[in-house]
């Protein structure tokens, strides 16, 4: 059984500091949704007032359709997975996993039994009867998700679990929780401040800044689309140039500035912003293009392998970056070349800033 | 040692580990050998001391059974030596002091540790702190005050009418325990309120989020990781209060006498310091054994008390 979440324009007040801003979105059963932003944007915020630990301040909570204001933690059909685990260390591990199964009063024996099969999805055979200390962090990490799995929730809240393990593991842990979230059908909201993380695991991506929901959209409309420059920024890299918006037809719009005039898609009601393309988006030519090329000097060229990042100023003194796929034929220019950076105008977008609280 | 010598230098060192050494040596343990050594010999005047009637027995150990009485308490009904009642008595109502002590520094410490915020904490450990300016001496007197019977608990009892007549609180042993869990309550409350702080919040929120009512939060998560505090606090109250004289001294009815009272009595006014020294003894092997059996049932092992 799963259960969607819908969050009804609901803020969080800490004293005169508004933590969470009239955040708005609706999380369909089943779907693995990720809350992405920095530090302090108010994600464990969200995942708090959800499971019941904080009460919004404005705006509603309801899960699978029923608000749920004024109901504990131990009565709602979530369960959180802590940033740090919280992991039981004076029981053995199947007494953690069981927990919520001995508080509901399920006998041992299918305690034990239930444990022991939560044990195998998580692929932590004959671990039943160690204690926490025992394992390690990706142990730990299945056994908070086991645990959490035990009281069979119809939501499952993640607060960056995988925050405090190496990269390989990282990697890992994504594919497993997955794996896990598609075998289960539980809806997973999950949490974190890692795009790449993001955007590989979820069907759609909530971008948050200082408190405020930027963007919901799957993982390739985010990248893709951003609609604005904070989304785009914190997503990947981008060439920002800044000057002013000139004429408009069919979505796109001219855009002036000191290196010169290009052309960009553009939002209605854009009426102010940045010109933003991504360095992937980036070709380096011998001639200059038709349009949306620029008079460039490599500074610095390295062969990362799977691409060639290359970066060049302009005779204006700006810094620009490229990367250049490598498809193994092409040859790898050299620094101190003159060459034209190009883009097309329907890979470059002009965006506002980000949507704050003013405006 | 070596991080000793590097930072001090020899001759502080020296003089560090001399003195307490001295202060172990010549002022704890000799003199408790003198006493165990006294223990085991007779009560002889001066002129025989050292002589051929002082020999080593059982003897003083054996003044502890005669002088039969009635036990007549908890329903139940024999003879027994009036030592040895007196004895048995002192260390259950020690356990009774010492339970009754954790049942209220329990909720005190929870509050204190989990739910007061950071900023009333100073006046709250101040308001705790407060009493322990006044003498033990003050404090036993103030609640044998208050516990008279034309006293003030009387007073307020039957101003509220919850009683209608004054109650004979002063006697049994309803005073000096309650006075000894006055005395020492907060020997319980600060190592309990460690091993509380040390509780990791998110625990308790990963309890109640799994669908634990608070009780089973308390039991299953709060109360074995505060285990090693409980028992450090009550090993102290428990042999604190067997070992106190001066509250059972001050606030004692006469229904209700504490062994250390008897080893008083044997030492000071029968003048007998080598059956005083074996009662003594006993008490403390015996407050050891029950501290260790109680250690045993509730699986506490020495190295967490010493945490
Ligand atoms: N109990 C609280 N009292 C006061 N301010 C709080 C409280 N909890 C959170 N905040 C503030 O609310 C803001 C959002 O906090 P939150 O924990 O939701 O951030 P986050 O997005 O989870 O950050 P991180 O990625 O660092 O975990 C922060 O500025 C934080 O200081
Ligand atoms: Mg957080």
């Amino acid at each position: 059984m799963s259960a969607g979440i819908d969050l009804d324009n609901i803020c969080c007040d800490f004293g005169k500091f508004r933590a969470v801003d009239h955040v708005n979105v609706n999380i369909q059963p089943g779907e693995f949704f990720s809350f992405l932003g920095p530090s302090g944007c108010g994600k464990t915020t969200i995942l708090r007032m959800i499971s019941g630990f904080t009460d919004p301040t404005e705006g509603m909570i309801r899960i699978g359709g029923k608000d749920v204001k004024g109901q504990r933690p131990n009565q709602r059909p979530t369960a959180l997975i802590f940033q740090n685990l919280a992991l039981f260390p004076l029981m053995p591990i199947w007494e953690n996993i069981a927990f919520g199964l001995e508080v509901r009063g399920v006998d041992k024996v299918t305690r034990r039994k239930k444990a022991e099969e939560l044990l195998a999805l998580v692929d932590l055979h004959d671990s039943a009867d160690k204690m926490v200390s025992q394992l390690s962090g990706g142990q730990k990490q299945r056994v908070a998700i086991a645990r959490a799995l035990a009281v069979e929730p119809a939501v499952m809240l993640l607060d960056e679990p995988l925050s405090a393990l190496d990269l390989k593991l990282r990697q890992h842990m994504r594919a497993e929780l997955r794996a896990i979230q598609k075998r289960t059908g539980v809806t997973f909201i999950y949490i974190t401040h890692d795009q790449g993380e993001a955007l590989a695991m979820s069907d759609r991506v909530g971008v948050m800044s200082q408190g405020r929901l930027q963007q919901v959209s799957n993982p390739r409309d985010i990248y893709n689309n951003p609609v604005n420059g904070f989304v785009a920024s914190f997503v990947g890299e981008n060439n920002i140039l800044t000057g002013d918006i000139g004429t408009r037809a069919d979505g796109m719009a001219s855009f002036a500035t000191k290196l010169g005039t290009f052309r960009a898609r553009i939002a209605d009601g854009v009426t102010k912003g940045k010109l933003y393309v991504r360095p992937e988006f980036m070709s380096l030519q011998a001639k200059p293009g038709a349009e949306n090329s620029v008079p460039v000097t490599l500074t610095e060229v390295a062969f990362e392998g799977n691409f060639i990042s290359v970066h060049a100023v302009t005779e204006g003194g700006f810094d620009m970056v490229a990367e250049l796929r490598n498809d193994g034929t092409g040859t790898v220019p050299q620094a101190g070349t003159k060459m034209h950076m190009a883009f097309d105008a329907r890979s470059a977008a002009i965006l506002p800033d980000s949507d704050t609280a003013g405006a | 040692m070596h991080d000793l010598f590097r930072r001090y230098g020899m001759g502080l060192t020296y003089t560090f580990v001399g003195l307490t050494a001295f202060w172990l040596l010549v002022l704890v343990i000799l003199p408790d050998f003198k006493l165990l050594e006294a223990s085991f010999r007779p009560y002889l005047p001066i002129v025989d001391v050292g002589g051929p009637k002082d020999t080593y027995s059982f003897n003083n150990y054996m003044q502890i059974f005669g002088n039969e009485v009635d036990f007549n308490s908890f329903g139940l009904h024999f003879e027994i030596p009036a030592r040895i009642k007196v004895f048995v008595l002192t260390i259950f109502y020690s356990a009774v002091v010492t339970l009754v002590t954790f049942l209220l520094a329990y909720p005190l410490c929870f509050y204190l540790a989990k739910v007061a915020s950071n900023r009333s904490l100073p006046t709250l450990f101040l308001l705790l702190f407060v009493p322990l300016w006044v003498s033990e001496v003050l404090r036993s007197f103030a609640w044998y005050i208050i516990l008279t019977l034309k006293g003030p608990l009387n007073a307020f009892l039957m101003a509220i009418g919850a009683i209608e007549k004054e109650i004979r609180w002063v006697e049994g042993y309803s005073p000096v325990v309650i006075t000894l869990v006055y005395a020492y309550v907060l020997f319980m409350v600060f190592p309990l309120y460690n091993a509380m702080q040390s509780l990791d919040n998110n625990q308790l929120e990963a309890a109640e989020d799994l669908g634990a009512p608070w009780w089973k939060i308390h039991w299953r998560i709060v109360l074995p990781h505060s285990k090693p505090g409980i028992a450090s606090g009550a090993v102290m109250v428990f042999m604190l209060s067997a070992g106190s004289l001066l509250v059972p001294a001050i606030i004692n009815s006469t229904t209700g006498n504490w062994f250390t009272q008897t080893i008083q009595g044997i030492m000071m006014e029968g003048q007998d310091w080598n059956a005083g020294a074996a009662f003594a003894f006993m008490l403390l092997l015996f407050c050891t054994v029950a501290v260790t059996v109680a250690m045993r049932v509730f699986r506490v092992k020495l190295s967490d008390i010493a945490k």
